[in-house]
């Protein structure tokens, strides 16, 4: 894990540890929503690289939100 | 500028009242209408009659002491002055008679015995209201003379004839940088005195001794070191030469005024620019200015030299690699440079590697065109602004909550506020103005509390102090304000009737459920905060049931791991109590630069188009593609630290940042500076070679807001024209650069004018609909949303609902941050501005404010002083994980025991070196506020300090032009 991927992982889990005040779906899919809203492609496809990978370092609100993190999509 | 006239500033000499009955009275045989209390000198002034006066002026009470506006009523005795005596019903006043005519020539000749009569090389020459009241009056002899032996009873002539000095004659004070105080000239009106008491709430000055003893002093040795802020109202007052702005003393009298807008804090003042051809004489706050009511501060007012600084690069400039010196080329060069390396990096790294830094101190025009480049040429959402670094979680928590991300008051909302809560915001440093407007309505018994960790300028000042101050432990906003809506709860403080009407009801009841739980008592947060349960009770009682209750906050609320919860967390407090929707109330935030609210209106962030609305929506989309002709990015782009992430990472290459100093301004300076040596183009749009600029390739010179036309959005979402008073020093506005740099790669963009990119902005975004320039000279500004429902703008929102609807409660749990301190890092730091300096200091670090703040200085207690062996101005090493730096150290119990203050003003101290890369959880706004760090004795300078400056001046080489 580089540098790189240990700043996605600290953003990820502040995002779950603010919806963990919510009921639990909601949280996930408002953690999901929120990366998706706010975190360019490059971004996403590495936090999903490393969710494919295991998510060592994530809160598990983050790993049940995986499926609902949109993959990067490329420029029109 | 030329179609442009000013409204009349005429002085009606007494303030307006407020009354809604109105009385007729007759003066001088023509009958007046007049609001009850207004005086019989501002009824005569409303038909045109100007009474004779001097010390009486519109923007302070009446005084009545130079019986000069003296005038007579029937059936009543003797010759009342017209400024203390209220209009009544039926009144009828005489302006002239022969006795008031032999009275006030009377008046003027004592006034004039003893003024030098020295008017033809007088720097008040023309605009003396002593010369026209002396014409006015029909002044023709002065009978009075001074014995001549021993005694010599002037306060003006500094010697008699045989040489002997005159023990009343005073010198001129030269200490203020920007104006001279010159008692020779003084009637003693006490103008001054009353402007400093009445209009900027400082108190610094008084009138020293009786009759003819009388002298306006600061009870100092002098202006400068007195408690004086320099706000430049008694210079304005004053109707003599006593006080003047130095430029005046230099230059002469303006011909011409301008009206614009203060390029400084987010208040937005608006000012005449008062110019003598192409030279600025001085800037004076505009009366009719909506957001500052005629005051200004020290650095609106005064701090404008930088704009023809000798520092000002003129000339475009580029460099193959960032070791090189800079060369000197035309524009076209230097735009083909940038246009060519942009597209190339695209091409090699792709569409999403380059993106742009619009800026909060450029227009609103500008910003569109800055973000449009991204979106429409560059083809991807990466661009950013600073307001990442300040206000981003209001756009977030605002949104969240109310539907949208603004205030919801104007300023003027202050003078009907019966409890003001401060939180993490030092107005009377970072938004003087403002903070005069707060003090007055204290004065007049209005309760302040304030949440700050430090004991602020703003939590005591002349009469008045904060009811409350819970001076928190840096990092506990969410404990603390949630603690404050928990007593509100469980006390049953909460205003159902509004709640039930306004917000979601259901939400309402999980929400109560969350913060009824004991975890979030004042008691239980206690040992988290510092703050003691029983005052935090007490703010919270006062906040709910003590009348009209509006808060103000700051980056002291949003510079934080949770920067958007505590945003949230002020929503749901102003909701809880009904404190929205109407005059006195509301959610204020207090915005740091001139433009951040329009730079964010604007589009400016990458997840946003103009308008708050998100990229995602293609219906949103549709409305620019339509617009701009070419497909839009549905993907968010990067955020400024994202953008240094992907470069330190390779993967983003290219940056265009328009009148913004990342280096200096943003945390973790090693990281930055890694962010920026990483990319291949780096494009600096700025007046000066800032310390961004070390790492540039291309350099524009900029504009400053004196040389262009446009607008700026203030923090109560006021729409106010900046215009043109001098062409641009570098042959173009900032508008102008940014199309050619557009059009450099192929962009075909056409506007000759700010108002057709304005009309571009209407024509796109809904909020906006109704702003033309027209509309912004006819009103003087306006207050967004300006549409067909609002046609003159929107002072106070959520009046009827909330923009989104229903209001919306959300949970605030308290999550400590990260940065915690131990025993490497046992103390926690926190930044701030003070009232000279602005920013990075790049503007305000180019004039004489440096007279107030030389350097920037590090804020310790006394106890963590002494345990580690420091005195008042030692120099000290401050050290955090991320680095470490020196400054001088302060001794002060301002701070608390544990925490360390200083300002971010001047690069030598770099403090951002030492915050780290920490952000807010929702918009990665930097925790500026919190730092671990370590504070010892020291020698001097670090390594890193004399490294980076040997790499500064390394990189600021200029090779000269080929010819």
């Amino acid at each position: 894990m580089d540098q790189g991927d240990a700043k996605l992982i600290r953003m990820a889990n502040q995002i779950a540890t603010f919806m963990a005040s919510k009921p639990e779906a909601e949280g996930v899919a408002g953690l999901a929503g929120h990366i998706n809203d706010f975190w360019d492609p490059r971004m996403r496809g590495r936090l999903l690289d490393h969710l494919a990978r295991g998510g060592a370092g994530l809160m598990p609100m983050v790993i049940a939100a995986a499926p609902l993190i949109r993959p990067p999509a490329e420029a029109p | 500028m030329k179609d442009f006239i000013l409204p009349s500033d005429r002085d009606m000499g007494t303030p307006a009242s407020r009354s809604t009955t109105m009385v007729t009275l007759e003066i001088d045989g023509f009958a007046v209408t007049v609001p009850e209390g207004t005086s019989i000198l501002r009824a005569a002034a409303e038909i045109g009659i100007s009474v004779p006066k001097l010390c009486a002026t519109d923007s302070l009470e009446a005084f009545g002491s130079c019986r000069l506006c003296l005038v007579e009523i029937e059936g009543r005795a003797g010759t009342p002055a017209s400024c203390t005596t209220p209009v009544a019903a039926g009144l009828k006043v005489h302006t002239q008679t022969a006795k008031l005519k032999q009275l006030r020539r009377g008046v003027m000749e004592l006034y004039i015995s003893d003024h030098p009569l020295d008017c033809l090389t007088c720097a008040a020459n023309g605009d003396c209201e002593l010369q026209d009241m002396a014409g006015a009056v029909g002044l023709r002899e002065v009978r009075y003379d001074s014995p001549q032996v021993n005694e010599m009873a002037t306060h003006f002539r500094a010697r008699n004839t045989s040489g002997e000095p005159n023990p009343d004659w005073l010198p001129k004070d030269q200490s203020n940088p920007y104006f001279t105080y010159d008692p020779a000239k003084c009637i003693v009106c006490n103008r001054c005195v009353r402007a400093c008491e009445e209009v900027q709430g400082t108190f610094a000055l008084t009138i020293d001794g009786r009759g003819w003893d009388s002298r306006v002093s600061t009870g100092a040795a002098d202006f400068l070191s007195s408690d004086c802020v320099s706000c430049g109202a008694c210079v304005q007052a004053c109707p003599t030469a006593t006080l003047t702005e130095n430029t005046v003393i230099q230059i002469g009298a303006p011909e011409r005024s301008v009206l614009t807008t203060c390029a400084y804090c987010g208040v937005g003042c608006q000012f005449k620019a008062e110019m003598r051809g192409e030279e600025l004489v001085r800037m004076v706050p505009w009366k009719q200015g909506k957001a500052n009511r005629g005051h200004s501060c020290v650095k609106g007012r005064f701090a404008w030299g930088y704009a023809t600084h000798k520092d000002r690069i003129l000339k475009p400039m580029i460099r193959e690699a960032i070791t090189d010196p800079w060369q000197e080329v035309s524009w076209a060069e230097a735009l083909d440079f940038a246009a060519t390396r942009l597209r190339s990096i695209q091409e090699r790294h792709g569409r999403r590697s380059i993106g742009v830094i619009t800026s909060s101190r450029c227009t609103n025009e500008e910003t569109y065109l800055v973000q449009k480049l991204a979106r429409a040429v560059f083809r991807n959402n990466n661009t950013d602004t600073c307001a990442r670094v300040c206000h981003s979680p209001t756009g977030y928590g605002l949104g969240q909550t109310y539907g949208t991300s603004a205030g919801t008051q104007d300023f003027d909302s202050v003078d009907h506020c019966d409890v003001a809560l401060v939180i993490g915001a030092n107005p009377a440093a970072a938004h003087p103005v403002f903070a005069s407007r707060l003090k007055r309505r204290l004065r007049q018994g209005a309760k302040l509390i304030v949440i700050d960790p430090r004991r602020t300028e703003t939590v005591e000042g002349a009469h008045y102090r904060a009811v409350h101050h819970l001076a928190l432990t840096p990092g506990t906003n969410v404990a603390v304000v949630s603690a404050l809506a928990h007593v509100i709860v469980t006390e049953g403080l909460h205003d159902e009737g509004f709640i039930r009407n306004r917000c979601d009801w259901n939400e309402f009841l999980d929400y109560a459920e969350f913060i009824a739980d004991p975890r979030h008592s004042p008691e239980a947060v206690e040992s988290v905060t510092g703050v003691p349960a029983a005052e935090i009770r007490a703010a919270a009682r006062l906040y709910a049931t003590g009348g009209n209750a509006a808060i103000y906050y700051g980056l002291g609320v949003t510079e934080h791991s949770q920067g958007s919860t505590t945003v949230i967390a002020i929503a749901n407090l102003a909701m809880l109590t009904g404190n929205i929707g109407r005059p006195g109330v509301g959610v204020n935030p207090l915005r740091g630069q001139n433009n951040v609210q329009g730079s964010c209106d604007m589009g400016s962030f990458p997840h946003e188009l103009p308008g708050y609305r998100h990229v995602k929506h293609p219906e949103v989309r549709a409305i620019f593609e339509a617009a701009w002709g070419v497909p839009i990015d549905h993907e968010p782009g990067l955020r400024i630290p994202n953008m240094l992430d992907a470069a330190v990472e390779g993967t983003f290459r290219g940056l265009y940042c328009q009148g913004e100093d990342i280096l200096q301004s943003d945390p973790d300076t090693h990281h930055v500076a890694a962010g920026l040596a990483a990319m291949d183009c780096v494009i600096v749009h700025d007046l000066f070679l800032n310390e961004t600029a070390n790492y540039a390739h291309v350099f524009l010179p900029g504009s400053s807001f004196l040389e262009k036309d446009g607008t700026f959005t203030n923090a109560e979402r006021r729409i106010n024209r900046v215009r043109r008073v001098m062409a641009p020093k570098a042959g173009f506005a900032d508008w102008e650069v940014t199309q050619m740099l557009a059009n450099a790669m192929g962009a075909g963009w056409g506007y000759t004018h700010p108002s057709q990119i304005m009309a571009e902005i209407a024509a796109t975004t809904p909020s906006f609909a109704g702003v033309t320039y027209d509309l912004l000279d006819r009103l003087g500004s306006v207050q967004w949303p300006c549409n067909a429902a609002a046609p003159e703008g929107t002072p106070l929102m959520h009046v009827d609902g909330f923009v989104r609807g229903k209001g919306r409660f959300i949970r605030t749990d308290y999550v400590a941050t990260d940065e915690k301190t131990g025993p490497r890092y046992p103390l926690l730091l926190t930044t701030g501005r003070i009232l000279s300096q602005y920013n990075v200091g790049a503007q305000t670090r180019r004039t004489d404010n440096v007279a107030w703040h030389p350097e920037d200085v590090l804020e310790i207690h006394p106890h963590d002083a002494e345990v580690r062996g420091i005195r008042d101005g030692d120099w000290v090493r401050l050290a955090s994980r991320s680095g470490e730096t020196t400054l001088r150290a302060n001794l002060t119990d301002r701070v608390a025991p544990g925490v360390v203050y200083t300002t971010f003003h001047h690069p030598e101290t770099q403090a951002n070196v030492i915050t780290t890369d920490y952000s807010d959880w929702a918009t990665n706004c930097p925790e500026y506020k919190v730092t671990a760090v370590q504070v010892s004795p020291s020698n001097g300078p670090t390594d890193w300090q004399k490294d980076y400056a040997a790499q500064a001046a390394q990189a600021r080489r200029i090779l000269p032009a080929a010819e």
